[in-house]
């Protein structure tokens, strides 16, 4: 199965019917596994286009106009000083920021070539392909470990417990917790250490099978320990998933990004490879930010 | 001069104190009062008759309340059959759809109908079931207890769901879980047992009203057979026997009111039970 949407395909995210990604969310036992193994590799495709972004809440503008574009099986970081905009550009991302009464955008959002803010595209659809997790580790507290996980696809309709079993199994694994839970799966998620929630989050993330991953802050409420863990678990995950990650750590986004994205005040500053970001930037601005000159 | 003054103030803070002590023992000395009352007056005429006969005919002793505790029973049945579902999902959609311009109205809706005299819910329903019916029933009785617990059971709903933290609902939208989904299975669920105390409080509230019951279920001295005709209860049997002349009758009331007191301190026993470790501290 080509998750990476040929630009023949451009609608298909507003035709669910005939999608073959969406197919895969009924219950099909056969193509449900097999998703995550038939990535074919792909060298410097962008997963997300953003073109002329603006956002407004009411009156306020968030964002202005901010263009840049996500490479696939990349780590995009997001930096700025707080209320600069971070997170509602993330959230943006899988138009999550819709859940805001009064928001509004202007610009496009390709995702592999296709706008997911084109008429008849469901946001359920769009947050299905681009997954989240989020600054406070959220696992339902009515619900065991496996619960956790499994929630993504049950809710979706996936009824088949072999399905299911095994996708827990292997998200859990890629969210490296496997091994520390394997023996308690049936015990309330939140008897988890804080680290270990937010691994679990992640895991409930990855069940359904994102083509992206966007982290919002996803360490900054854990112990260096725990954060390490995250940090070598997103290295680890841009092998099969592209990662937006907002973070006010700037050691966090030099040790584990390609491209590191300036925010300021609502504007693009700079966006580059992380390396060029940290060590030759173009703009005064960023590297007074980036130095701790301000921020 | 300074030394009387400090004395003055210390006297007039004792003075203060002492006040409110009395007025928050004035507060519960009520309750102590009614259940001792209560006790000492019913507990003689409590006894198996009492739960599992009719009442006899004047004159001849003994005979129980049977009826009216069942009838008791089927009226907060229908009441709960009808006022659950549309209070707890109005407080669904209070809590999660409704925009912020009709939240207000609808709440101060809620709590001005929290406020209406229960008589005048049972001319209400006197007007609009049992006159066309042409006959008191247990249907009516059932309706206006039921429209009673619609609005209780809406604001206490709508207060447990607004505190279910937003990270539930923000992480099971962004799984791509439908938001109808998100409300049924995750943040109902989380709230779950705040919304069935809310429930049960609201049943505990109306399970001793009267004067709906007098225009709607009527009262009945024997089994109801038939929900579309008058039924017995409780508090309707209480009063009938409380006003009239005969001291054998005044005893089952004392017993009907001790019982109905006891089942209602047993439901508000049991939301104690349910709430106490109501609150998650995660997220």
């Amino acid at each position: 199965m080509n998750l990476i949407m040929p630009p023949e395909e451009e609608k298909i995210i507003s035709q669910t019917r005939r999608e073959p990604r969406v197919e895969s969310r009924e219950p099909n036992p056969d193509a449900l596994p097999s998703a995550l193994d038939s990535r074919t590799s792909t060298a410097s495709i962008s997963a997300l286009t953003v073109k002329n972004l603006s956002i407004y809440f009411g009156k306020n503008q968030v964002l202005k106009s901010v263009s840049l574009e996500v490479q696939a099986r990349a780590v995009t970081a997001i930096i700025g000083p707080s209320g600069c905009g971070k997170s509602t550009f993330l959230r943006a991302l899988n138009r999550m920021h819709e859940l805001v009464p009064e928001a509004r955008m202007t610009g496009e959002i390709r995702l592999f070539g296709e706008d997911i803010y084109a008429g008849r595209v469901e946001p359920v659809i769009v947050r299905r392909r681009v997954g989240m997790v989020f600054q406070k580790s959220n696992p339902f507290p009515t619900m065991s470990i496996a619960d956790n996980v499994t929630v993504g696809l049950r809710l979706n309709g996936v009824r088949a417990r072999a399905t299911l079993v095994d996708r827990m199994e292997k998200s859990l694994r890629m969210a490296a917790l496997w091994d520390e839970v394997k023996d308690r799966l049936h015990a309330p998620a939140i008897s988890l250490s804080g680290g270990q929630q937010q691994r679990l989050c992640i895991a409930r993330a990855l069940a359904v099978q994102p083509e992206v991953l966007l982290m919002d802050e996803p360490a900054s409420a854990l112990d260096p320990l725990a954060t390490a863990k995250i940090e070598d678990l997103i290295l680890e995950l841009k092998k099969d998933f592209t990662i937006v990650i907002v973070t006010h750590n700037m050691q966090q986004a030099a040790r584990i990004s390609d491209f590191t994205a300036f925010l300021y005040l609502g504007e693009l500053i700079e966006f580059d490879a992380t390396r060029k970001i940290f060590t030759s930037p173009a703009r005064k601005q960023t590297e007074d930010y980036v130095t701790g000159r301000f921020g | 001069m300074t030394a009387s003054n400090h004395r003055w103030r210390k006297t007039k803070n004792a003075l203060v104190q002492a006040l409110t002590l009395v007025c928050a023992l004035l507060v519960i000395a009520p309750l102590a009062f009614v259940f001792y009352y209560l006790v000492k007056s019913g507990i003689g005429a409590v006894n198996w008759d009492f739960f599992t006969k009719l009442p006899k005919p004047v004159g001849e002793g003994g005979g129980g309340m049977a009826n009216a505790i069942a009838g008791s029973f089927i009226l907060l049945g229908i009441a709960a059959i009808i006022g659950m579902p549309v209070g707890v999902l109005a407080g669904v959609y209070l809590s999660e759809y409704a925009s912020s311009r009709l939240t207000g109205p609808i709440r101060f809706g809620a709590d001005v109908l929290n406020g209406v005299p229960s008589i005048i819910w049972g001319i209400v329903v006197y007007a609009l079931m049992v006159l066309p019916m042409r006959t008191y029933s247990a249907w009516a009785g059932g309706v206006v207890l039921g429209m009673m617990m619609i609005p209780l059971i809406m604001r206490t709903t709508e207060e447990v769901l607004l505190l279910v933290p937003d990270g539930y609902r923000e992480a099971a939208l962004a799984l791509g879980i439908a938001q109808w989904r998100t409300i049924a299975q995750i943040v109902v669920r989380t709230a779950l047992k705040g919304i069935v105390t809310g429930v049960l409080l609201a049943v505990a509230r109306v399970a001793g009203e009267t004067a709906p019951l007098i225009f709607t279920a009527l009262g009945n001295r024997f089994w109801n057979n038939n929900l579309s005709d008058p039924i017995a209860a409780l508090p309707l049997q209480i009063f009938s026997y409380a006003i009239s002349p005969y001291d054998d009758w005044h005893r089952q009331a004392w017993a009907g009111a001790l019982v109905l007191l006891l089942l209602i301190t047993a439901i508000n026993v049991t939301v104690r039970v349910l709430t106490r470790d109501r609150i998650h501290k995660n997220p």
